[in-house]
């Protein structure tokens, strides 16, 4: 990263080999290689696959299919694994923010979707994520309706426990933590939003049976189990620690073990 | 055309009340038997679906992301006003309601905007209670920020991620009712037409942006909350995909459309690097709390380092200009400034075709005076994203920045019930046009979506359902769906079988540098009639040269790309009219022939009104209507900062 400080930091132009993976909906996939000169260090790898993409609309070719939106590292659609490591090879940052000056004139670099069984590929590098969005379904929320909230101020939150649930709800739901797992576990995303909830007092009505909702629903969506590796917390974008899986591990336990000795011997709803 | 906006009689703080309490209802029993399409699942969209859900309406929400949380006011960063006085220094519901007219420069609806300072509180509450984790002081209270343009500290604010804490909130509300079953969420959908029956809204046609499959869908009632038109200009802080399609096919289907040419340039973004650029990132304003804002007095030094610069020889030309707001002047003035002081040649960093394009936004001087790590715990995210995108780092250099698009003021005309001029077509959020006149004030787009969508949406909707009764859904099959679906079928083949040589994004391309030179931050009477002509020319040639690769029967961006860039090529032609037609400076469209000592002159006996577009065909001009700004308790006066 250029830090110098006496002038404006220096553009160059890269020429690259890419290898882009190419797939249709349901069908076998593979890497399809091309030529890209003349990219700016000031770009962006997505303003790069645009490059890319408009070179091939101008040759008729069909361009690469991805997900992007916001390009600013908040919506969480962008998602490529390049050079195997989802987001890229720069820590902190998604793949909109990632930009050329991180790679070398010359260099041959690998985009990939999302590998995971989980997110099945739609096309090129366009994942299906709503998985994702399931999970949130079943539990990821505090039950209150419009217009039955109380004054704002009624009930103080600590500033630590505030900070602490705004680390956790930092996620942005790209994925990037099921694509570097080799379980394909989304136990961070989950983690992170139980997290969030269950430390607030507004989360503590439901939180036994968001977190048992929540993890059912995960394990049947087809994403795997955590063995502590860690390299969800290394890919995350936006830091997300380890320390939300131990959360939501603790809370998973607390809510099957009260559900096991609940005074009616009912199991509660959302338990299995 | 007569246009009737509705607004109930009596005093401005009473006109919401005594509105409800005559806005009809729909008994419980028969909600699940309505169908609801919203259309956008952002702050509007997502908390009307919740909301309406919540009650029991069988709802339909489409967006074209792969899912609502996505939607593009999670990338707000700064805040969101509330009229709560918590810091008990003089905020009131009255007080919020004078800010934000004056702040739109006295061109937004009075009673709309009387209503939405009164909402505000209850915004806070309802996210509150979702779990919004808002920024907390040690007595574990709620903290404020005075945010761009206001004197009272009202803004709430999750780090510099508002507007993502917010959506989450309510995509989390949303979330609760789909798996309850009461909401169904079409993601990877795309509007592309709107359904008229009888002359209400009643359907929509979308393309499953996956399958490809283009199909129709009947409902009682169509709510659109689809966003602004800001990427009309290619360059914006708008996400890729927002667009105007959605609102312009309505305008097509008779919808008017106000307000075209009101569009809000931000002064805090980060320049523009290069031809390749795809998108500009805005760095919150919120930055302007602890940044001073400057340029070198000397053009000669507007090539030197930053530091080589004596403080005397630097103009901090904000607090020069307006004293008593200086660096929180609103910012349609703070981008204004900004551009004058390029256009004198005193821009600053790299030379991107031939011009300096940037002021510096400066922390050294409260770096010294609080420390750098309480300015990293307050901006951290965004120094870290400044250093991503520029290479450099903020603590030890001024930040560079340039205005740029951001937010659109104008958008469908809607009355006081936020239902447009079609029965049954409501719109929320920046898609509508109510709220904030020729300029909007920090921190007040995410208040307006919260506040349409949880607050205003879930009952005037309800009221017109209960006016149009339970006969009222027309069948899909119905000769209005067949011939809208055989018209879109048509367009989407045209363009895939066109076979041309340019691609959408070229088009796109031209069409912004056209809007930004002519339709920007400074407009002309010649400019804009250029403007017009060229955008024309432009118009004709993608349809003879637009290459589309693809079958369409899959994923296929190209053709969702090119689709959008055919309206925009459409509706940049209104706004240049719009533009044109309105001879006078008011908050974000400044008109050079129309200045007093540099500073927008407006012209409130011809121009106290709405513009109100209606289309008239693929030939035929568009017809102008006005609604008249009829203000029973603000005093309108020259907005000065100074």
């Amino acid at each position: 990263m250029v830090k110098d400080n006496n002038s404006h930091s220096a553009e160059h132009v890269l020429n690259l080999r890419l290898r882009v993976w190419r797939q249709r909906r349901g069908q076998p996939g593979a890497f399809e290689e091309h030529a890209l000169q003349g990219v700016s260090t000031s770009a962006s790898f997505l303003e790069m696959m645009d490059m890319l993409n408009e070179k091939l609309v101008r040759d008729g070719k069909e361009p690469f299919a991805f997900d992007h939106d916001c390009r600013e590292g908040i919506c969480g659609m962008c998602s490529m694994t390049i050079n195997g490591m989802p987001h890229g090879p720069l820590p902190g940052v998604t793949t909109c923010q990632l930009h050329m000056r991180n790679f070398r004139d010359g260099e041959t670099i690998t985009v990939e979707p999302w590998r995971a069984r989980a997110f099945p590929v739609l096309r090129d590098l366009m994942v299906d994520r709503s998985g994702f969005d399931k999970v949130i379904q079943s539990g990821g929320f505090i039950s209150i309706r419009a217009g039955s909230a109380p004054e704002a101020n009624a009930t103080p939150v600590p500033k630590d426990v505030s900070d602490a649930a705004m680390d956790a709800a930092e996620c942005i739901g790209c994925g990037a933590c099921v694509a570097s797992c080799k379980n394909g576990s989304a136990m961070l995303f989950v983690g992170a939003k139980v997290t969030h909830l269950n430390l607030l007092p507004q989360g503590q009505p439901e939180r036994d049976r968001r977190v048992l909702a929540m993890v059912r629903t995960m394990d049947d969506a087809g994403f795997g189990n955590c063995t502590n590796q860690g390299e969800c917390q290394a890919h995350c974008p936006k830091g997300i620690t380890l320390d939300v899986i131990s959360h939501l591990n603790r809370d998973y336990l607390g809510a099957r073990v009260k559900a096991f000795f609940s005074s009616t011997g009912k199991v509660r709803r959302g338990g299995d | 055309m007569n246009l009737d906006s509705k607004i109930p009689s009596g005093p401005l703080s009473a006109k919401w009340d005594t509105h409800k309490a005559k806005l009809r209802l729909v008994n419980p029993a028969n909600r699940r038997k309505y169908h609801i399409i919203v259309v956008g699942s952002g702050l509007a969209g997502a908390a009307a679906a919740s909301s309406l859900g919540e009650q029991g309406y069988d709802v339909s929400c489409f967006c074209y992301q792969d899912s609502p949380r996505r939607a593009h006011s999670i990338a707000a960063q700064g805040g969101i006003n509330a009229a709560k006085n918590y810091q008990n220094d003089g905020d009131s519901v009255r007080r919020l309601f004078q800010d934000t007219i004056k702040g739109g420069d006295y061109r937004a609806r009075e009673a709309n905007v009387y209503r939405l300072a009164q909402l505000s509180t209850a915004i806070i509450d309802q996210c509150v209670a979702q779990g919004v984790p808002f920024a907390r002081e040690y007595g574990g209270l709620l903290a404020n920020r005075s945010f761009g343009g206001a004197q009272v500290s009202r803004t709430f604010y999750a780090r510099g991620q508002t507007g993502q804490q917010l959506l989450l909130g309510a995509y989390s509300s949303l979330s609760r009712q789909i798996g309850a079953g009461t909401v169904k969420m079409y993601p990877r959908h795309e509007m592309l037409d709107l359904v008229l029956v009888g002359g209400h809204a009643k359907g929509i046609v979308t393309r499953n942006l996956v399958t490809g499959e283009v199909r129709t869908w009947s409902a009682d009632c169509v709510v659109l909350c689809t966003g602004g038109y800001g990427n009309v200009f290619y360059l914006s802080t708008n996400a890729q995909g927002c667009n105007v399609s959605a609102t312009y096919r309505s305008y097509r289907r008779g919808a008017l459309f106000a307000n075209p040419c009101y569009t809000q340039i931000h002064p805090t973004c980060i320049p523009v690097h290069g031809d390749d650029q795809s998108k500009l990132t805005l760095m919150s304003e919120s930055l302007r709390n602890d940044g001073r804002v400057w340029v070198p007095k000397n053009t000669a030094d507007s090539g030197k380092d930053p530091a080589q610069i004596a403080e005397a020889d630097r103009d901090y030309f904000l607090e020069r200009k307006y004293p008593s707001y200086g660096n929180l002047a609103p910012r349609d003035i703070a981008s204004r400034a900004a551009k004058e002081a390029c256009d004198e040649g005193r821009g600053v960093g790299p030379e991107v075709g031939g011009r300096r394009l940037g002021v510096y936004l400066d922390f050294s001087a409260s770096i010294q005076r609080l420390g750098e790590s309480v300015v990293r715990e307050r901006y951290g995210n965004l120094f870290d994203m400044y250093e991503n995108i520029t290479g450099e780092n903020a603590y030890r250099r001024p930040m560079r920045i340039y205005p740029a698009v951001h937010y659109t003021m104008g958008g469908l005309w809607v009355d006081y019930n936020l239902q447009s001029n079609i029965p049954g077509l409501f719109v929320g959020g920046e898609a509508n046009f109510s709220d904030h006149g020729a300029n909007r004030l920090g921190a007040s787009a995410l208040m307006q979506g919260l506040a349409d969508g949880y607050f205003v949406l879930p009952y005037t909707v309800a009221d017109y359902l209960a006016g149009v009764g339970l006969s009222g859904r027309p069948s899909v099959e119905g000769a209005e769906y067949r011939d809208v679906l055989a018209q879109v079928n048509d367009r989407v083949n045209r363009l895939l079988k066109n076979h041309g040589k340019h691609t959408a994004r070229s088009y796109h391309k031209q069409l912004g540098k056209i809007i930004w030179d002519e339709c920007g931050m400074a407009r002309t009477r010649a400019g804009l009639t250029k403007a017009i002509s060229d955008i024309r020319g432009l118009r004709e040639d993608f349809w003879k040269n637009i290459s589309v690769p693809g079958t369409g029967l899959d994923v296929t961006p190209e053709l969702e790309r090119a689709g959008r860039v055919a309206d925009f090529l459409e509706f940049g032609e209104l706004m240049c009219r719009d533009a044109l037609i309105r001879e006078e400076s008011c908050g974000g469209h400044f008109r050079t022939e129309y200045q007093v000592d540099g500073e927008a002159k407006r012209d409130d006996a011809r121009f106290a009104h709405v513009a109100a577009w209606q289309w008239a065909g693929e030939t035929a001009e568009p017809i102008r209507h006005e609604e008249a700004l009829v203000y029973e308790e603000a005093q309108l006066s020259t907005r000065s900062y100074k």
